[in-house]
């Protein structure tokens, strides 16, 4: 039997998410340049919604993409298998603007290494930054995130699940011990 | 999802679940194409053989494309130009590559079989780019590719191949895919170029043009072998043309949304003619484009595999 606990509700998840907005506006000066991509699969919601409460704050439209990074993973070749790969959609340039990647969990970086490799393909951005919900620590590469839900202090041996779905009220972060 | 398996040396012995995760994996690299940077690092350090002992163009051409994009290696072996026009023996040259450790060898020869022979002297994969009149299995997948893009099915569809099916390894591929996914298929084409038994592959069989095309929903015209004139298979390409030779007038026997395949290359006015060929129903461009797609999945599927 697996132990699990939930670190963030619904409400939770929605507060962060608004701090992160205001950040990410603070930050950049406001919003000229500015565009949002999210990771597949767990960060493409976010990024919409982070750009939504963007929108609402300034009054003007967001860009969001989604990037997919199967392709650029440094594993394809160890982890024994072909993985599916899922759709790249980035409907505007990418030079010269201010891009915020948007993931659910960051975990070893490696993701992060991927997609930055990936989105420098579709253009020269000005800058990048990262936005996650959650960071859980345990870094394997030297990148750090921009904009943090929630710090997340985990064991190795731990899940951390991120559920968000576009009915937000059953959108939750738990923690699974393994036994 | 993996393909489990080291080699694709046919479609014969590809289930309707390995289809379908090669089809659906080779949509997923389209875009990489249409894309400013058409590369993706995602095989590097891999390094691809292309053996070919028949001439080709485009399928040699769409497989170093392929892997190309893919960030691999790739080196081109073409036979005239090769050790085996010193005498070395088919498996010793396929021992001396394996040597040299490269990761897969796309293998085309005018001997059915000899990819199969080659997979198992040989520990990397191997992938079939034609063996004979046996299968090209990377044409069939990208023939499947197109129709289900285009139609968004492929079961419940009818293909007609007509031409020269008794010599025609595209012709074979075709008729494995196409029946395990559930579509119809009528060959067509002179008694002299048709297959004795060709009806157990499930296929029904017909000596006219018109008959063998009637509501299609695809047609698949091949590629009259210019050089097999000589052997009395028909007397004359005029005489071909008129009564196999795909026009404005007998496309009408088709359904109206019909869609005009042609492996190539063509040989415009014998079995195709040129306001076919170049008309609105032909998707034989296409074809080529989603060739390099369906290979862009194999050698990725292949190389995912190892550890």
């Amino acid at each position: 039997m697996k132990k699990r606990k939930v670190v963030m509700d619904a409400e939770g998840i929605e507060r962060s998410l608004t701090r992160v907005a205001y950040q990410i506006l603070e930050k950049n000066k406001g919003v000229e340049d500015l565009v949002l991509v999210g990771i597949q699969k767990g960060g493409v919601l976010l990024a919409e919604r982070l750009a939504k409460k963007i929108s609402q704050i300034e009054g003007v439209p967001i860009p969001v993409g989604k990037l997919d990074i199967t392709l650029y993973r440094d594993d394809i070749m160890t982890s024994g298998k072909a993985r599916e790969i899922g759709k790249t959609d980035i409907p505007f340039s990418l030079d010269g603007r201010k891009v915020v990647l948007v993931d659910d969990v960051l975990f070893t970086g490696r993701t992060i290494r991927a997609a930055m490799d990936a989105l420098m393909d579709f253009g020269r951005p000005m800058l990048i930054q990262l936005a996650v919900l959650i960071d859980r620590g345990h870094r394997e590469l030297p990148i750090r995130a921009d904009f943090v839900g929630k710090n997340l202090p985990s064991s190795h041996s731990e899940e951390v699940l991120v559920k968000i779905s576009k009915r937000k009220t059953s959108d939750s972060v738990t923690i699974e011990e393994a036994f | 999802m993996k393909l489990a398996r080291k080699d694709l040396l046919g479609i014969q012995d590809l289930s309707v679940e390995e289809i379908n995760l090669i089809l659906d994996t080779a949509d997923s690299f389209i875009d990489v194409s249409t894309r400013e940077i058409k590369k993706v690092p995602t095989l590097r350090g891999v390094t691809v053989v292309n053996l070919f002992y028949e001439p080709s163009t485009r399928t040699r051409t769409s497989f170093e494309i392929a892997a190309k994009r893919l960030s691999a290696d790739t080196i081109n072996i073409a036979t005239s130009t090769s050790s085996v026009v010193k005498g070395e023996t088919f498996v010793d040259t396929a021992r001396n590559l394996e040597a040299m450790n490269p990761d897969i060898i796309v293998l085309r020869h005018s001997a059915a079989g000899s990819p199969h022979m080659l997979s198992k002297v040989v520990r990397q994969s191997v992938i079939n780019a034609g063996d004979g009149a046996h299968e090209h299995p990377t044409q069939a997948l990208l023939d499947m590719m197109t129709m289900r893009e285009k139609k968004k099915r492929l079961a419940g569809l009818k293909v007609a191949i007509v031409g020269d099916i008794a010599h025609s390894r595209v012709a074979r591929s075709n008729i494995y895919g196409l029946t395990k996914m559930g579509a119809t298929v009528s060959v067509g084409g002179p008694i002299t170029m048709m297959p004795r038994c060709i009806e157990r592959l499930g296929v029904e069989v017909h000596y006219k043009l018109e008959d063998a095309i009637r509501d299609a929903d695809i047609i698949m015209m091949l590629r009259i072998q210019l050089e097999r004139q000589e052997t009395n298979l028909f007397p004359s390409l005029r005489e071909y043309a008129r009564y196999y030779c795909l026009n404005r007038k007998n496309i009408a026997a088709a359904r109206d949304d019909v869609l005009i395949m042609h492996p190539g290359p063509m040989n415009r006015g014998v079995e195709i003619s040129p306001e076919i060929a170049d008309g609105p129903y032909s998707v034989i461009l296409e074809q080529v484009t989603n060739g390099v797609a369906v290979r862009m999945a194999l050698l990725y599927l292949l190389s995912g595999g190892k550890s």
